[in-house]
Parts: C-alpha cells; structure tokens; sequence
C-alpha cells in the first residue's frame, strides 16, 4: 500500500475514534453535573441564579475537553500536515 | 451565497484581496465589519439620549444589557464593577454580535478563525496581571504564585499559559463546529433541518459569549480578590462595608 493511501486511511479512522471516544467521558460528566444542579436547583429554588451560572461555567470546562478532540479530529481531516507533505512530495 | 468550502478549516484562508505580502482574508474583512457595526450602532443611540420618562426603544436595549452585565459582574467580583465592565462587556458584545450575525447568509463569524479567540484570550491573558498589579501591586501579585508553596510555582504558571490555550480553543471549537455542521448538512439534507442546526447556533453562540466573559471575570477577580480577603479579616466592619 502507497504512503498516500496509508496515511488517508490512518487519518480518517483515527478522527472517528478520537471524536467517538473523546466524547464519552464530556457526555458522561456533563450529564452527571447538569443532574446534580438541578438536583440542588429544586432543593434551594432561591439560589438558582448563582447555581446556573456555575453549572454553565462548569459545563463548559467539562465541554471544553470533547472541543479539543473534535479540534484534533478536524485538523486530522481537513488540514492534516502529513498529507500535505505527501501530496507535495508525490506531485 | 456561501463562501465557505467544506474544505476550509478557518476563515483565515479566504483571501479576498492580495498585494505582494498584503492579504485582506474573510477574518479582518469581518472584523471590522463586526467592529463598525457596533461603533455606529452604538454612536446612532447613544445620539439622542434621555433621562426622563420617554426612552427610545434602542436606548432601553443598551440600558438593559450594559445593566445586565453590571449586575453579573457585581455578583462574579463581589464588588463595584468600575473597570472591569469596559473590558469584560467589551469582550462580552463583541463575541456576542460577531456570533449572532452568523444567521446572515454570506457572514462568517470571525470569532471561528483561531487567531480572532487566541488574540482575545491574549487580551485576557495580560488583563489578568494589570488587574491583579494595579489592586495589590507588583509584590502582592507576584506572591499569588508561591502559594500555598514555593514548590507549586510551576504548576502556577502552567495553569496561566494553559487557561488562555483552553479559552481561545473553546471559542474557536464551538463557533467553528457550529459553522462546519451547518455546511454539512447544507451538503446531506439541504431542506429544513439546517435552520434547526442555526437556531441551535445561536444558543452556542450566546453561551459561549457569556462563558468567554464569565471566565474571564473569574479569572481577573480570582488575581484581586485574595487581597480584600485579607483586610476584612484585619478589620471586619470596614471590610463588611466597602
């Protein structure tokens, strides 16, 4: 097999993987921290503006780390700079 | 009209105009379109302002969001927002209009180009120091990094360096997530099911305005606030006051 074809290949399925594993530990914190706010929210109803904004805050920490592989899996798919260097050495 | 391709990763390579090393690409282009739109809006309602009982109606909106974020702020810092808002709200309305504006067809957001969310995370990334200097001086700000011990420095200041990376990669993943999905689906289902996908952008936008400026405001109040902590413990009834 070619190096073009290789490297294609290698690129495709590890964006899939990265996205696809990537993504669960953020579902799964994500929906650990959005049930116990709302868990709080309705023992302390009073304290909800202070309790979504944390959440919000915190959700997007938590969220930030699926954001970072779907990052990895863009740049693996539409600016991959080993295919670059390989189309340009071939052609 | 979209001048995206589904190739393209970021707004940076949309070249509309080129001279020698001089390129003008989607992202300045729409920066400074982003940038005028809020200076001449902003100058054509704050034209002809009120204090009586009739207020325009565009003078009510910019009331509600300049007090929307005074009162945010007020309960990030737990202090008078002063200077912070300039910053903070700048920061704020910029990602917001320049996120917002996406429904428009043939808008690209500047905000899904890495440069436009690293240089604002650099903005915040040298607020942090100015703030934290200018409540508590050069040695009193300094001192924040040796605690609660020498040996944590390190950890210190990559946590500083790595904030910034994580604030300008959040922005620039979402927006720009948002913007490839919308063009994928252009691709797969063209009728309907996109304009979900835009409202659904819009909410991500929003948040994500909020988030980069909430993060902020934390980040800043957590470099001042170790001082006021300090003096309402020397002197409790001032402290409680102020």
């Amino acid at each position: 097999m070619d190096s073009i074809s290789l490297i294609g290949m290698a690129s495709i399925i590890s964006a899939g993987l990265t996205i696809g594993i990537g993504a669960i530990g953020p579902a799964l914190g994500e929906g650990r921290a959005v049930a116990q706010g709302l868990a709080s929210i309705a023992q302390q109803p009073d304290e909800t503006n202070s309790i979504t904004r944390t959440l919000f805050v915190g959700l997007a920490m938590i969220e930030s780390t699926a954001i970072y592989c779907f990052v990895v899996s863009m740049i693996l798919i539409f600016a991959n700079p080993f295919w670059d260097h390989v189309i340009q050495a071939g052609g | 009209m979209d001048f995206m391709q589904l190739g393209d990763i970021s707004p940076d390579q949309i070249v509309f105009w080129q001279w020698g090393w001089i390129s003008l690409n989607a992202t300045i282009v729409f920066t400074w379109g982003v940038m005028a739109f809020m200076v001449l809006g902003s100058w054509l309602i704050t034209r002809k302002l009120s204090s009586g009982p009739e207020l325009s109606r565009w003078q009510n909106v910019l009331e509600v969001l300049v007090g929307g974020m005074r009162n945010q702020i007020q309960d990030i810092a737990q202090e008078d927002p002063g200077s912070y808002l300039y910053f903070i709200g700048t920061l704020f309305l910029f990602i917001l209009i320049s996120n917002l504006l996406f429904i428009f067809p043939g808008y690209i957001a500047p905000t899904a180009s890495l440069s436009t969310t690293a240089a604002l995370a650099i903005c915040v990334f040298a607020a942090v120091p100015i703030y934290g200097i200018l409540s508590r001086g050069v040695l009193g700000y300094l001192r924040q990094y040796v605690r609660p011990t020498p040996l944590m420095l390190p950890f210190n200041v990559i946590g500083e360096l790595s904030r910034t990376l994580a604030l300008a990669v959040r922005l620039f993943g979402n927006i720009m997530s948002g913007m490839k999905i919308a063009a994928i689906l252009l691709a797969v289902i063209p009728l309907i099911f996109p304009v979900v996908m835009q409202a659904l952008g819009l909410l991500t936008g929003t948040i994500q305005a909020y988030i980069f400026a909430v993060l902020a405001m934390v980040y800043i109040a957590s470099a001042t606030r170790a001082q006021k902590e300090k003096e309402r413990e020397n002197n409790p009834e001032k402290g409680e006051n102020s």
